[in-house]
């Protein structure tokens, strides 16, 4: 049976040159960038300048302003943690949106413990964030706004621009977390006024473990890890150089191709949106109609759970995601750990059906047959769990009641 | 077939659950759960001579719920009321050669359910 991953905001399969662009530096070139004395840590800092060089390319920033770090999660935390510190006052102020991802939720918690206030900016039912909502939760204590570029689990992209603008005309700093998005759409840090981005290698097609956070020329960040003194002070530890070289390739790689790939999966994006569209009833898709990520569609179905929607769609060969609770955290340790997704609230899907959620992530690798297959085969998969739902059955009562 | 986190079994009565439907004019039934909590079971029982001699569920939830409604049907058919009340959730989850600990309350809400359709039983039978 062919395996169709529809699964890319979890992470994508390394491209080929990637994994070639990396291999001679787990065995050949192993030096380590800070004994660059040496011909071995000479070739190895030669690798991780020429990739820095390609990152920054990829965002329109200068080498000097990319931190590698070890993926989007300590980005983000560095992002968040680094600005509040570095802004050296007590308490202080933070803007963050309503559907951010946990590793910047989560890195406000211990900001909050020290004093520091949060306010949390809304999104429309399309997922959106109103920049003017951000421009009233400004205040003269603010230290940084931080505002995804796009949602992975919905696919909305955000009007960082004019948030950045925003941001720039109060003299706050703005924080993107550009996971979901880079090398999938254009990201200028200069258009954006970005001060903060954080990007992770293994959503555009380069290696787990790598990721990297770009930090304007003269932004102050407090490191996180305390160490060395690698990446300008702002991250300690030795390079991780394949990962680094690897990123730096898919940056490359990404930069040159993003625009057939968005062609292709937009194309490959709509043809699955009205596939679904037309042959599942009680079908709602969620995020923005348009301003969304290429190849992503989201949505729920009424009476059905979303955790056995990817069972069963695995069981057919078809890897996706949920936002259900159910499926949330398999590997927690109790029943706390499964958390229904804070997204789909924040766009007000009603909570005793948002647990049908899927998200179908498509890459450049999947096909227009691929697309095909899983539209011919989803129907029938709800069509299961609907029969045997009492949730279904009602639905079904009370409407032959109603029509009598 | 084991699928993701859990047993071949679980897999087994999740991918062709036994006695889904519901039964007309049935016994007892009992209603647990909640679809805002992410499942929900509905249990069906045909009651003769004391004895419960045909279930079935219907189920809103994830694999583990429709697995544990299978389950429980399975285990409750041709026991006395007194057996069926007795049955807990950890021998559910056993039968099913175990379940994530995330899941435990799905096996939970499986004997709720039975033991909610015996009191409807008994509410329908008093004496």
């Amino acid at each position: 049976m062919a395996r169709i991953f529809f699964d890319h905001i979890s992470t994508s399969p390394l491209d080929p040159r990637v994994f070639e662009a990396m291999r001679p530096y787990f065995l050949e070139v192993y030096g380590n960038p800070s004994s660059h004395i040496h011909d071995q840590g000479q070739a190895a800092l030669k690798a991780v300048d020429a990739a820095r060089a390609e990152v920054a390319s990829l965002l329109n920033a200068g080498p000097g302003e990319i931190v590698f770090t070890s993926g989007a999660t300590e980005s983000n935390n560095l992002a968040v943690k680094g600005a509040a510190e570095a802004a050296g006052r007590k308490g202080g102020h933070i803007v963050v949106s309503d559907v951010e991802h946990f590793s910047v939720l989560n890195a406000l918690i211990p900001l909050r413990n020290r004093g520091v206030e949060v306010t949390t900016v809304p999104v429309d039912s399309d997922g959106k964030v109103d920049p003017g909502d951000v421009a009233g939760a400004i205040r003269s204590d603010t230290m940084l706004v931080s505002v995804m570029q796009a949602n992975s689990e919905i696919g909305t992209i955000q009007p960082v621009a004019e948030i950045g603008r925003i941001a720039r005309e109060r003299g706050v700093l703005f924080h993107t977390d550009a996971t979901a998005s880079a090398g999938h759409i254009p990201l200028d840090v200069r258009t954006i006024g970005a001060d903060l981005v954080t990007l992770s290698a293994h959503n555009f097609y380069g290696p787990k473990g790598a990721g990297a956070l770009f930090v304007r020329e003269g932004v102050a960040l407090v490191s996180q890890i305390d160490g060395g003194f690698q990446e300008r002070g702002f991250r300690a530890g030795t390079e991780n150089v394949p990962g680094i070289v690897g990123m730096g390739a898919a940056a490359g790689i990404a930069k040159r191709e993003m625009g057939e790939w968005d062609f292709r999966l937009r194309r490959l994006g709509k043809r699955l949106w009205e596939g679904i569209a037309a042959s599942v009833d009680h079908l709602h898709f969620t995020g923005h109609p348009s301003d969304r990520l290429p190849g992503h569609v989201s949505f729920w179905v009424e009476y059905a759970e979303g955790e056995s929607l990817l069972l069963f769609l695995n069981v057919n060969g078809i890897m996706a995601a949920s936002g259900s609770a159910c499926s949330s955290n398999l590997r927690g340790h109790d029943e706390e750990d499964l958390v229904a997704s804070p997204v789909l609230r924040a766009i007000g899907v009603p909570s005793d059906i948002c647990t049908g959620s899927i998200t179908f992530s498509l890459g450049k690798g999947n096909t227009e047959a691929e697309v095909d297959e899983v539209v011919s085969v989803l129907p029938g998969i709800v069509k299961r769990l609907w029969e045997m739902s009492p949730t279904y059955l009602d639905y079904q009562k009370q409407k032959a009641q109603g029509g009598a | 077939m084991a699928g993701g986190p859990y047993t071949a079994k679980v897999m087994d009565h999740f991918m062709n659950p036994r006695n889904v439907g519901e039964i007309e004019n049935a016994d007892g039934v009992g209603e647990v759960g909640n679809p805002a909590c992410g499942d929900m079971m509905r249990l069906y029982l045909k009651v003769e001579e004391g004895k419960i001699v045909d279930a079935k569920f219907r189920t809103f939830g994830c694999g583990a719920a429709i697995a544990s409604s299978s389950m429980l049907t399975e285990m409750i058919k041709g026991k006395t009321l007194e057996e069926a009340r007795a049955i807990t959730n950890q021998q559910v989850a056993e039968a099913l050669d175990g379940l994530p600990p995330v899941k435990i309350h799905c096996s939970v809400m499986a004997e709720q359910a039975v033991k909610a359709a015996l009191d409807d039983y008994v509410k329908k039978n008093p004496g």
